[in-house]
């Protein structure tokens, strides 16, 4: 959605500022706010454009810089753990042949350490997107890669 | 009323008095950082926290009500070791090479840090240096000492409704920054300023221009003048020690005779000329149709303001350059005519109460033969003081001595030019002379006078009523300009000052300016104004002399190549 009919649909007031960054963020096929945006949010909500940079910059879940298209969380909080979640992110380092909070060079990827994802019960978990994917191991994270990787083709 | 104790001293407040205000009002002092009058209350600090009995945390003062029957401590064993300990963490992330620093002395910190009786920190320093902003000619960035306080970021968005500033990050990751990290340029920043008088260290401060001064000073071969401000005149006297308004015009130049320049001039002489231009473009677009309103240009940071964000009224505003280009322009064709110097020889000094005086005078219109600079340097008020100082001047001292010739008369309508209102009042003096033919029976329009942030007058020119008004700060000029955009502007002048209180209340003023300061200043100047022997610019008989020898006439030829500027959008 061009982010002129995003924002046609919100009053021009600076409270709904999170709510339209946040759609903003989702209708990107790289997850995140270009400074463009800002420009288009600043002029529409008649706020500075360094108020909007300031909020994205508070949250960590805004980015201001383009992502993969599919962004792999991985939970790094005590129940993944110590069910062995370093296995899991060390596959998919090996796999992607990237870092914690970098992105692959077809920009396919981007590789994320993340807290909390509230599926301790069926620890190890990461997300990929909006899906969550639980009991995790190395094997079952080669095949979602591949998986992902053939949707691309 | 409201009943409390501070320090076991019976107190009564007003209602929704803070504890702060309370324990002022009544002499006790607590130490504030991020605070500063007339801004909003921001509790970023916690310098101020104080002990209530009843409460196991502690508050911040300038943000807790008196309650009645409230009794509280401001200087606890718990409060001052918690104030101490907020001093060292904040001096822990700050680059606190003092000597290093132009606010030495003038820091807040400093003060609080030797106050507070703290000589060494508990905590080791944390500071990850990062590049200081020095891109552009009038402000220098330096995160590595910024604390992080706000107060620049309150006064550029909502005092001048800028934002060019605002909190990036958090944590400890935290920073003032301009929008992506970007550091500061004229595609977005007016260089009002106003950051710099407000920032309690040295965080944002005037890119010093003093070496180039001296620089000047001890080249034999160069003709070295100097302009002085209207508002200088009622606020160096300040940064050099004196009361606020106290009024300083001699002294200013005997100091200024005595840093050795060649020639010390007044900036009130291109003020009245301005008011002779700019009141004769007022009659010619009023007569002959031309874009109404008219609004002034004296204001350079209203001049980046327009160009930045209001391309579409640039017709708009006079063409009529300010008063230190007028008189750069003077000093680079018409004075070295006079006497018999080389334009090339002479190098202007401009001392304003500004910041955006620096880029104006840097800027490719303000070159009368297109290579050099009308005006070579600009100092602001304090970069003055710091000359003064640094020569070892007993300014409050020093036998007064009167400005130089050419240039000599002034008038105390350019006096005002300084205050909010200024340029209006002296050129409806001069406008409604010179179109109603007759004198005027009072020459104070007082409607324009005070510190209100619009203010409205109708004065009668030529048989018809006029309205006309006077706008000071960003956010009042954004709402007039608002209206002559949009078309529905029922004025016919209009005036606009970026600094609060106008240039008094200038970016390049001494620190610690205040509502309460700015008021002094500007009743100083029409002090100033009420002494001159001619107060109406048209009355100015070297005014007279310069265009019967010169010029020849308002808006001509001459006029037109020396004194008169145009402007373009840099809108992205």
């Amino acid at each position: 959605m061009k982010i002129k009919e995003i924002l046609s649909k919100y009053p021009k007031e600076s409270e709904y500022l999170i709510e339209i960054l946040l759609e903003i963020q989702s209708s990107s096929k790289n997850h995140y706010i270009s400074s463009e945006d800002v420009e288009q949010i600043s002029k529409y909500l008649d706020i500075p454009e360094s108020q909007i940079c300031s909020v994205t910059s508070f949250y960590t879940l805004l980015s201001m810089n383009p992502k993969g298209r599919y962004v792999i969380q991985v939970c790094h909080d005590v129940p993944c753990f110590v069910n062995d979640t370093t296995s899991i992110y060390e596959k998919l380092v090996d796999m992607l042949a990237i870092e914690d909070g970098e992105t692959t060079e077809d920009n396919l990827f981007t590789l994320e350490i993340t807290e909390c994802l509230g599926c301790c019960n069926e620890a190890p978990a990461m997300r990929v997107n909006d899906q969550v994917y639980t009991s995790l191991t190395p094997k079952k994270v080669e095949k979602i890669v591949k998986d992902l990787r053939g949707e691309e083709k | 009323m409201v009943n409390l104790k501070i320090n076991n001293i019976d107190i009564q407040a007003k209602e929704n008095t803070t504890i702060l205000e309370a324990a002022r009002q009544n002499h006790i002092d607590i130490p504030t950082l991020c605070n500063y009058p007339d801004l909003s209350i921001k509790s970023e600090c916690r310098v101020c926290v104080v002990e209530i009995n009843g409460q196991k945390k502690l508050h911040t003062s300038c943000s807790t009500v008196v309650k009645d029957g409230m009794v509280v401590k401001t200087n606890s064993p718990k409060v001052l070791n918690s104030r101490k300990t907020i001093i060292e963490l904040i001096l822990a992330n700050h680059d606190a090479n003092c000597t290093a620093c132009p606010k030495n002395y003038n820091c807040e910190l400093q003060s609080l840090a030797n106050k507070l009786g703290i000589d060494k920190n508990r905590f080791p320093t944390v500071l990850d240096i990062q590049p200081i902003d020095n891109e552009n000619p009038v402000l220098i960035r330096n995160i590595n000492r910024c604390i992080k306080c706000g107060r620049c970021i309150d006064m550029c968005k909502n005092v001048q409704s800028m934002g060019v500033l605002d909190v990036m990050g958090r944590s400890k990751d935290m920073k003032i920054t301009p929008a992506y990290g970007k550091f500061l340029t004229d595609e977005f920043c007016t260089y009002c300023g106003q950051c710099s008088s407000v920032c309690p260290v040295g965080a944002i401060i005037e890119n010093d221009d003093t070496d180039r001064v001296w620089e000047a000073l001890n080249n034999p071969s160069l003709h070295v003048i100097v302009q002085v401000a209207p508002a200088v005149r009622v606020s160096l006297g300040e940064e050099l020690g004196m009361e606020p308004g106290s009024i300083v015009t001699e002294k200013v130049v005997a100091a200024l005779k005595y840093l050795g320049f060649d020639g010390v001039f007044d900036t009130d002489f291109t003020a009245d000329l301005t008011i002779i231009e700019e009141g004769n473009e007022l009659i010619e677009r009023i007569t002959n149709g031309g874009t109404l309103p008219m609004m002034t240009s004296c204001c350079p940071g209203w001049i980046n303001f327009a160009e930045q964000k209001y391309p579409e009224i640039l017709d708009n505003i006079s063409s009529c350059k300010s008063p230190q280009q007028m008189f750069g322009a003077l000093a680079k064709s018409y004075y070295p005519k006079k006497m018999k110097l080389k334009p090339d020889d002479i190098f202007v000094v401009s001392i304003m109460p500004c910041t955006a005086k620096k880029y104006e005078a840097q800027r490719d219109e303000m070159k009368i033969d297109n290579v050099h600079s009308d005006v070579d340097v600009v100092l602001t008020t304090r970069e003055l003081g710091k000359m003064i100082r640094q020569m070892g001047i007993n300014f409050e001292n020093i036998e007064e001595v009167p400005f130089d010739k050419p240039f000599g008369i002034t008038t105390g309508a350019a006096a005002i030019f300084g205050a909010t209102g200024g340029v209006m009042e002296a050129a409806l003096r001069t406008v409604y002379e010179v179109v109603n033919k007759e004198e005027l029976t009072d020459i104070n329009f007082t409607a324009v006078r005070g510190t209100e942030g619009i203010k409205e007058a109708e004065v009668e020119i030529g048989g018809q009523k006029i309205k006309v008004a006077v706008a000071h700060t960003l956010e009042n000029a954004k709402t007039l300009s608002e209206q002559v955009k949009n078309g529905t502007s029922p004025y016919t002048f209009i005036e606009i000052m970026t600094c609060p209180g106008g240039c008094i209340g200038g970016g390049g003023q001494p620190y610690g300016t205040t509502k309460a300061v700015r008021d002094k200043r500007i009743e100083a100047i029409y002090q100033v104004d009420e002494n001159m022997p001619i107060r109406k610019s048209h009355k100015n008989p070297d005014i007279i002399a310069l265009y019967d020898e010169y010029l020849l006439k308002p808006l001509g030829k001459k006029s037109h190549h020396l004194l008169h500027t145009h402007y373009s959008s840099r809108k992205k």
